[in-house]
């Protein structure tokens, strides 16, 4: 099949050996072939065997494995609480990650790890590129894995062309309906695996195999397969061009200094035929095979420079090298490289790399920063924790004595998986009694019970009496102490007297 | 007219429609959104068929799935029902100490009560029961009938001067209005009043006053003014005034005797309603 390609040398080209690489391709989607508006035209890129389709293959492998493996690691939690390691517990209002417990209040960690993630990509793309595009990002790793399993049914490249331009037959019907069928099974098994993220697993499957599990999930299932099977399978590359933002931000994160799948056209130019037989130069190494064009899942032609369309997936480099040893010159004609060296080689200069640069040094240090700050606010974080909402309406009670009194909303928070008693102190006044409803009274801190994992509501009445009022508000704190690890927390409010 | 045609600079079809020689271009809609169009109208017709859409002289049609909001909202309901009846029946069966102190059975109480305050006691008891001129605040330590939790679910179910036969009842009567007091006695009451509070009264009418309160108030209000419970009768010694405090406002007061009506709520509330609404009023602060 890969030889296929290589059967019809182009016009004028026969009488040249390195001609018989060249293939007739043009790029579909570069700028010179682009209109306002034009039906997408299919692409059917070559499958090429080199050091990067090697990565991209232990990534896909390694990528999908955690995505299909995480939902099934348990994580003994103790009784009451599930024992999947990572679980957006909808219902209860949980998240779960491994040892990691995040409450709805504690939705900042998201935002955090969202920035984390933002800066970090940003940083990537400064030094590296594309490289999450080309790599790790699920458009990619889902299209190539079905283009691998198009190749597979339908052959490479030349095969495709074929069987498209082919009439209806049966060779072509089974064809056609064998991909589509494995495509949609891989888009099932994809939404499958998603909704396994939000319900216990091992539950979610036998209410699957019983057919009662809850509607929510078959539509989520229902939802991410189509979208898997149409994003994946059927619009491809338009999905990166067209749809995702990245191809624009990253104009703005990159400069000539970031490394990006480079043709080097200081090398390859004037591209053109080679006579085999003729000494080859320190130019021109470039022989106008195409070889680069039929392997781009994109569409385009990489000699074309640096484009929005390019995902960086290297491919392209695979193809060339190829071609690079069979005709006998190093290789890297296409290689990872800056656009700043390409110049500096043009006008004579050796290439160097300049990894620190102001806007690296400026994303590793908010990388760092973030990271610093999530990490100590995880590491400190309390496992005990109290909010105060004061009544407005109304705002003070005058008691018959011409005593004061406040009432307040109390929430406690255990994040604890056993269940606590606290002690509850009000300072900052003279209270003439601190009533928590539903607890008896007592004498000094006011012992408050708390289940495991819950918050408990309380209503807390604080009482001054007519001789202790101080004028407006008085500023108070209400503390939370567990006796057990002295682990305490405060929180202010205020005590509104009536008096001017 | 003219025919169609090939236009030669765009290699486009055209319509064949030509005016003053200019010729339209055949730019049809993009196929999806042609696609979309039609589907939209496959779905007005399938909608027709499976919901409720037209009217009829009667009616209207129910459409195959024959659904109906209302419905769904009765579902809804009896789906709520059914998901606090395990906490309504323990309430139900709790003593409303029980309730006030199981954390669990308290916050469906008190959320429970929050909800019913607001749409049926917030009217006159105001929003966070703070009450109004004629209308107890119920945050305070004062009560007319009482403040243990007993009293005051006592008092939501039968009510006050209100229909049910077991309603609380008295009648401070209208010592003005009815003319069992002259206006000078009622004068010199209001000074009596006004100085049994702890304020500043004229001392000669206090003193031709206080044999005029022995006879015709202290029945009710006590010989020392500090109200009556079983009576509903307040205390008037102490800084709390349902009909406000001024000389004025207790001359009205006396002139009139104004008795507040609340309503008895048995029957409109069930029993375990009403136990959450007495939890909950009772934690307001003045709960006793």
């Amino acid at each position: 099949m890969v030889t296929m390609d290589r059967i019809a040398p182009v016009e004028g080209a026969a009488a040249t050996d390195e001609g018989s690489y060249r293939i007739d391709v043009r790029a579909t989607n570069s700028a010179a072939a682009r209109k306002s508006y034009k039906a997408r035209e299919a692409i059917y890129p070559k499958l090429v065997h080199g050091m990067y389709r090697r990565v991209k293959w232990i990534v896909m492998m390694l990528t999908l494995a955690i995505y299909y493996y995480t939902p099934w690691i348990r994580w003994d939690r103790g009784p009451g609480s599930p024992g999947q390691a990572v679980l957006v517990d909808l219902a209860r209002e949980r998240f779960y990650f491994f040892f990691i417990e995040i409450w709805p209040q504690e939705i900042y960690y998201i935002t955090g790890l969202l920035i984390l993630s933002a800066v970090a990509l940003f940083l990537i793309t400064a030094l590296f590129g594309r490289l999450w595009c080309g790599y790790s990002c699920p458009q990619t790793v889902w299209t190539d894995l079905f283009i691998w399993v198009e190749n597979l049914i339908e052959g490479d490249r030349s095969s495709r062309i074929r069987l498209a331009a082919q009439a209806w037959d049966a060779e072509k019907i089974f064809k056609r309906v064998l991909k589509h069928s494995v495509w949609l099974l891989i888009a099932l098994a994809t939404g499958g695996a998603w909704v396994f993220y939000f319900a216990d697993a091992p539950a979610l499957v036998q209410q699957f195999a019983h057919g009662h599990a809850p509607a929510i999930a078959w539509l989520s299932v229902g939802f991410l397969t189509f979208t898997t099977y149409s994003l994946g399978g059927l619009m491809r590359e338009q999905v990166c061009t067209y749809m995702c933002p990245w191809p624009r931000i990253q104009a703005a994160m990159t400069d000539n200094e970031a490394l990006s799948v480079t043709y080097r056209r200081d090398r390859g130019e004037p591209r053109g035929p080679h006579k085999k037989g003729l000494p080859w130069t320190a130019t021109s190494h470039c022989i106008d095979c195409h070889q680069c064009v039929a392997a781009c899942p994109m569409g385009i032609d990489i000699r074309d420079g640096t484009q929005l369309e390019c995902i960086n997936c290297a491919l392209c480099i695979d193809a060339c090298d190829d071609i690079m040893d069979k005709v006998g010159l190093p290789r890297g004609l296409i290689a990872y490289d800056t656009e700043a060296n390409v110049e500096r080689r043009l006008r004579g200069e050796p290439s160097h790399f300049r990894f620190i640069r102001p806007r690296t040094i400026l994303y590793s240090a908010i990388l760092l920063l973030v990271g610093a700050i999530m990490l100590y606010t995880l590491w400190a974080r309390f496992s005990i924790g109290i909010d105060v909402l004061k009544d407005r309406n109304p705002e003070f009670v005058l008691q018959s004595n011409g005593a004061v009194l406040n009432g307040y909303s109390v929430k406690v928070l255990n994040h604890a998986d056993r269940a606590r008693t606290f002690f509850l102190t009000v300072s900052g006044g003279k209270f003439a009694a601190i009533r928590v409803i539903g607890v008896p009274n007592t004498v000094g801190p006011v012992p408050i019970q708390v289940e495991p994992d819950r918050v408990r509501a309380l209503r807390v009445l604080l009482t001054t009496a007519k001789t202790d009022l101080k004028p407006r508000n008085q500023e108070i704190e209400f503390q939370i102490l567990d006796p057990g690890t002295h682990e305490s927390v405060e929180t202010e409010s205020v005590f509104t007297s009536g008096k001017n | 007219m003219s025919s169609k045609e090939k236009d030669p600079h765009s290699g486009t079809d055209t319509t064949g429609h030509v005016w003053d020689g200019i010729k339209e271009l055949n730019t049809p809609l993009p196929r999806w959104w042609l696609v979309v169009f039609y589907a939209t109208i496959v779905w007005a017709f399938a909608y027709w068929i499976f919901m409720p859409a037209w009217p009829t002289l009667s009616g209207y049609t129910h459409g195959l799935l024959d659904h109906s909001q209302r419905a769904d909202v009765a579902t809804a309901i009896n789906e709520l029902k059914a998901q606090r009846h395990a906490h309504e029946s323990e309430l139900g069966r709790a003593s409303l100490q029980q309730i006030q102190n199981d954390p669990d059975l308290q916050q469906f109480a008190m959320a429970e009560g929050r909800s019913l305050f607001g749409d049926n006691c917030a009217p006159c008891h105001g929003s966070g029961g703070q009450g109004a001129l004629g209308y107890p605040n119920l945050n305070d330590d004062v009560w007319l009938w009482g403040g243990k939790l007993e009293d005051i679910q006592h008092t939501i179910t039968v009510g006050v001067r209100s229909t049910n036969a077991d309603a609380r009842q008295s009648q401070m009567p209208a010592f003005g209005h009815d003319k069992i007091l002259k206006d000078s006695q009622i004068d010199d009451l209001t000074e009596y009043v006004v100085a049994i509070s702890g304020r500043v009264a004229n001392a000669v009418a206090v003193r031709r006053a206080s044999k005029l309160f022995a006879d015709n108030c202290a029945a009710c209000h006590g010989a020392k003014g500090l109200g009556d419970r079983a009576m509903g009768a307040p205390n008037l010694t102490d800084t709390d005034w349902l009909y406000g405090s001024t000389r004025a406002e207790i001359r009205n007061q006396i002139w009139n005797g104004h008795g507040g009506v609340m309503p008895t709520w048995s029957g409109r509330l069930t029993p375990e309603e009403i136990k959450s609404l007495a939890v909950y009023v009772h934690s307001l602060g003045g709960g006793e």
